[in-house]
């Protein structure tokens, strides 16, 4: 087969060669550096340190005190919310698959700030509001506790769960539930014995998918852990990154995030693995609509309800924040102001150059980082070459590697060279979403049978004009879905970004970091606020430039 | 008082540096500087100046060479400062130009090995009391400020508020305090050393079990008292609190009874500046009786420069018993800080 284009044994190559420069040589710096000490001689010091010392096993307990929390809640919260928007009449299903979007697409550390506008104990509105309406000495809520954090980062990661589970559910064949229902069981009796453990693997895959964000996340517990007085491991390792990089303990620090990831990791893949039993054969009907009756208004309620977390009070708190002299007010037309637009806009020498930086970042990023993985997909799903399952596994690898640890990895490896360019950022932008933008590509790939493409061919078309006049319009939707998907993921990186920037490689997320450790809300507020409108405006462009197809959606 | 701390720095030069001074002669704004500046279009200026006056000082800058000059301000805080420039040294990336950091023992190594470029304005030799620069003509001190304590009067009755650190050790002030972070702020830094000298660490051990909001900028506690979340700041930059106050927020101004942190605030050319001519331009005009005036009108912090007259309103430095500044000291001590800091307050 690899005789069918000349290029291909060099097209190989060269790909392996990109995916081991890029992700290969950071991860193995990183192990070099976990086993030696400062003058490089191998020890396992480093571990002993880690396991040991008090500053060190803290974080470790807290962050996974923190995981199993956020994926107990996000299962508790997104399975039912899942159902409800997948099998049941309930009004605004659609409305709720937007908004879960809208949540995934908030930056959890532009959430964790929104929420500080909230729920800081004494300046924060709600608790203001609530010591108006009861009178009471003591806050509803402090975001500063270990529940604050675990509470904000649940917010935004069931979104993954809701969209796993109800993605399932929608293809879950409805027969066994008729069967069920023929056969006399109530509703809520086959839902139980028939729906939930169709949906079991789902929900664990989604329980791992909820773990690995909390435990990989930097981006809510920089903002909000230190203020609580506790680091989890992700802040740990940025901490440690601090001039002079204490590189050999950040590495061993990141080894057991490293290793938890690929456990999980293989640990989803046998959870979802066993999804297929659902599936004998055969085809279909459309899943059953459950019907609601009277709870329908109360559902819909409901799900409106917890969408106001991530969602409708953030939001509303930053609007305020944006226009409000002082954060902790709420915002009157007598009290209203620019002044915070005009500093951000007008005043602040880091504001366009960020933007201008993150703008060149996404752009590159979803167009460079989806044509790899497109490449790398045809070249998988098409065999075309021997030796494509290498490439398989190496598209596939990044999903194992924490954001903060690649760009720990990064920059042992490239210190010398790219860091302080903006290719550093590109590189390990691309490499993170690789996995996903592989595996979206990989399926649309899958979903077009090669007859269309063999057709094309013994039509006496070459190669090339096949795949322009065939294939590519096949993928068109999958293609733009997944150049979207890069671009949002990009403008909202903050783990990789903050070990890796330098003065002049400032993206926006680091620069809403940096403002935030010197309390520059208002300014936080409004570039929080420019990210997204720029994100969103950016989905809805790609989608109307591809005939009106929904390619972003749940 | 604040004289003494750059004496102290000198102190420790080697070779009696204070004897043989190598300052270069002082430098006049002429039209060949000017020109060359304009030439270079730019100036990246890292400083840990609260934004609200390091970015109108740098549009103040610009208008004053007709916008020929782009001033990029890059400001942390003065520990990530040192931190970046730094790992940019480190991996061959020569960014700074101007650098102006609330942690003055960083100038002892940076002059030390070499990454400063000598310079003396005109101002800065006839303006500046002689132990305001350095005698080599490396750096000067830019402008000095307090680590202040403040509270908030509407969830502090004065008679109620802490009159020094002691009294914040009381119980009734527990979860009610906010507290800035020496691993990041050159003032916390500074002002850390200065306490820990002259009421022991067993003060900071006590105050960590007080329920402390640690925030990392000794620019965020004010900003905190005024939105209300805490009502007392343990410490922070004094012209923020003025500032706040001024602008009809309900804070108070504690200078503790046991001694103020005084903090100044040094600046100095980088030898690898990729544009000398602007950065010394840049610095020539900070440290001239308008540029100093520009600073001291906007935020009302202390200037070097003798021309200068104080803002309407502040305490004169004079007047504040503040505690004696020890760079050498600080260079010294500052790994042990942050890590006997973060075993008392956690992070």
């Amino acid at each position: 087969m690899s005789l069918r284009f000349d290029l291909s044994r060099a097209v190989l190559i060269g790909v392996v060669v990109l995916l081991v420069a890029i992700i290969v040589l950071p991860v193995g710096w990183l192990f070099i550096y976990a086993f030696a000490d400062k003058q490089g001689h191998s020890t396992l010091g480093n571990f002993v340190t880690l396991f040991t010392d008090p500053s060190f096993v803290d974080p470790l307990i807290s962050t996974l005190i923190l995981s199993f929390s956020v994926s107990a809640i996000c299962c508790l919260i997104a399975a039912p919310l899942g159902w409800l928007a997948a099998r049941t009449d309930m009004p605004l299903s659609g409305t709720l698959r937007t908004l879960v979007m809208a949540s995934l697409v908030t930056p959890p550390f532009v959430g964790a700030v929104a929420w500080e506008m909230l729920a800081a104990p004494n300046s924060g509105l709600l608790n203001q509001l609530w010591r108006a309406l009861s009178g009471s000495e003591d806050p509803l809520f402090d975001i500063y506790t270990m529940e604050g954090l675990i509470f904000v980062m649940a917010c935004y990661t069931f979104p993954y769960v809701f969209i796993l589970v109800a993605n399932a559910l929608d293809r879950m064949p409805g027969e066994l539930e008729d069967a069920s229902s023929m056969l006399g069981a109530r509703t809520l009796q086959t839902a139980i014995r028939i729906t939930v453990p169709l949906a079991l693997p789902v929900l664990l895959a989604g329980a791992l998918v909820a773990f690995l964000q909390a435990l990989n996340q930097f981006g809510a517990p920089a903002i909000l852990a230190i203020p609580a007085g506790f680091h989890t491991l992700t802040t740990k390792i940025w901490s440690l990154f601090q001039f002079p990089p204490k590189s050999e303990l950040a590495s061993a620090a990141a080894l057991p995030l490293l290793l938890l990831t690929v456990a999980l990791l293989r640990l989803q893949s046998v959870a979802l693995g066993r999804r297929g039993y659902a599936v004998l054969g055969g085809k279909y009907g459309a899943p059953r609509v459950i019907r609601l009756g009277v709870l329908r208004i109360p559902a819909a309620a409901l799900a409106m309800l917890v969408l106001a977390l991530p969602l409708f009070l953030p939001y509303a708190a930053l609007i305020n924040t944006a226009f409000s002299p002082i954060a902790s007010q709420l915002v009157t037309p007598a009290t209203a102001t620019l002044k915070n637009l005009r500093f951000t806009f007008l005043e602040l020498s880091s504001t366009m150059p960020a933007l201008k930086n993150t703008f060149i970042l996404a752009l590159g990023a979803s167009t460079l980082g989806g044509l790899l993985a497109l490449l790398i997909a045809y070249i998988v799903a098409r065999q075309a070459v021997v030796g494509h399952r290498v490439l398989a596994f190496l598209a596939t690898a990044p999903l194992a590697i924490p954001g903060i640890v690649l760009g720990v990895g990064l920059f042992l490896a490239y210190a010398q060279t790219l860091y302080g360019t903006l290719w550093i950022l590109l590189i390990a932008f691309i490499t993170i979403e690789l996995p996903a933008a592989y595996q979206q590509l990989g399926s649309a790939f899958r979903s077009i049978h090669p007859e269309l493409e063999e057709a094309g061919r013994m039509l006496g078309a070459t190669r090339l004009r096949t795949l322009k006049d065939i294939t590519a319009p096949l993928l068109s939707t999958a293609a733009v879905a997944t150049w979207c998907f890069i671009f949002v993921a990009v403008i909202r990186e903050l783990s990789a970004a903050a070990v890796l920037f330098t003065s002049e490689t400032k993206v926006m997320s680091v620069l809403i970091f940096d403002l935030k450790e010197s309390g520059d809300v208002g300014a936080i507020a409004v570039l929080s606020l420019a990210m997204v409108t720029l994100t969103a405006a950016v989905i809805v462009v790609a989608n109307r430039l591809t005939a009106g197809r929904a390619a972003v959606r749940v | 008082m604040r004289r003494r701390s750059l004496i102290q720095a000198a102190a420790l030069l080697p070779l009696g540096a204070r004897v043989v001074s190598a300052a270069p002669p002082a430098e006049p704004v002429t039209q060949a500087l000017i020109d060359a500046a304009k030439k270079e279009g730019a100036v990246t200026y890292y400083t840990a100046m609260d934004l609200s006056v390091a970015e109108p000082l740098a549009k103040a800058f610009e208008v004053k060479y007709g916008g020929d000059i782009k001033v990029k301000v890059e400001r942390t805080g003065a520990e990530r400062l040192f931190n970046r420039i730094a790992q940019e040294a480190a991996s061959k990336i020569y960014r700074v130009d101007v650098v102006n950091s609330s942690d003055a023992a960083h100038f002892l190594p940076w002059k030390r090995d070499g990454w400063l470029a000598p310079f003396v304005s005109e101002a800065m030799a006839r303006d500046l009391p002689a132990e305001m620069v350095d005698p080599d003509g490396m750096y000067c001190n830019q402008r000095t400020h307090l680590s202040a304590m403040a509270y908030n009067t509407k969830m502090v009755e004065p008679a109620d508020a802490p009159k020094g650190f002691n009294d914040l050790l009381d119980p009734k002030y527990a979860g009610k305090l906010v507290k800035a972070h020496p691993g990041y702020s050159g003032t916390i830094m500074t002002a850390t050393q200065q306490l820990t000298r002259e009421l022991g660490w067993g003060y900071l051990e006590k105050l960590a079990k007080q329920k402390v909001l640690q925030v990392q900028s000794a620019t965020e506690p004010p900003k905190r008292i005024e939105a209300g979340e805490r009502a007392i700041a343990v410490d922070g930059s004094d012209y923020l609190f003025w500032l706040a106050r001024e602008r009809g927020s309900p804070i108070e101004v504690v200078l503790p009874v046991e001694g103020t942190p005084q903090i100044s605030n040094p600046m100095a050319v980088f030898k690898s500046a990729p544009n000398p001519n602007a950065a010394r331009l840049m610095v020539s005009w900070i440290m001239s009786a308008e540029g100093q005036q520009f600073i001291v009108d906007l935020s009302g912090q202390y200037a070097a420069n003798r021309q200068v007259k104080p803002k309407p309103g502040r305490p004169a430095l004079s007047q504040i018993k503040t505690w004696r500044e020890d760079p050498a000291a600080v260079e010294q001590q500052a790994d042990q800080i942050k890590a006997q800091y973060a075993r008392y307050f956690k992070v």
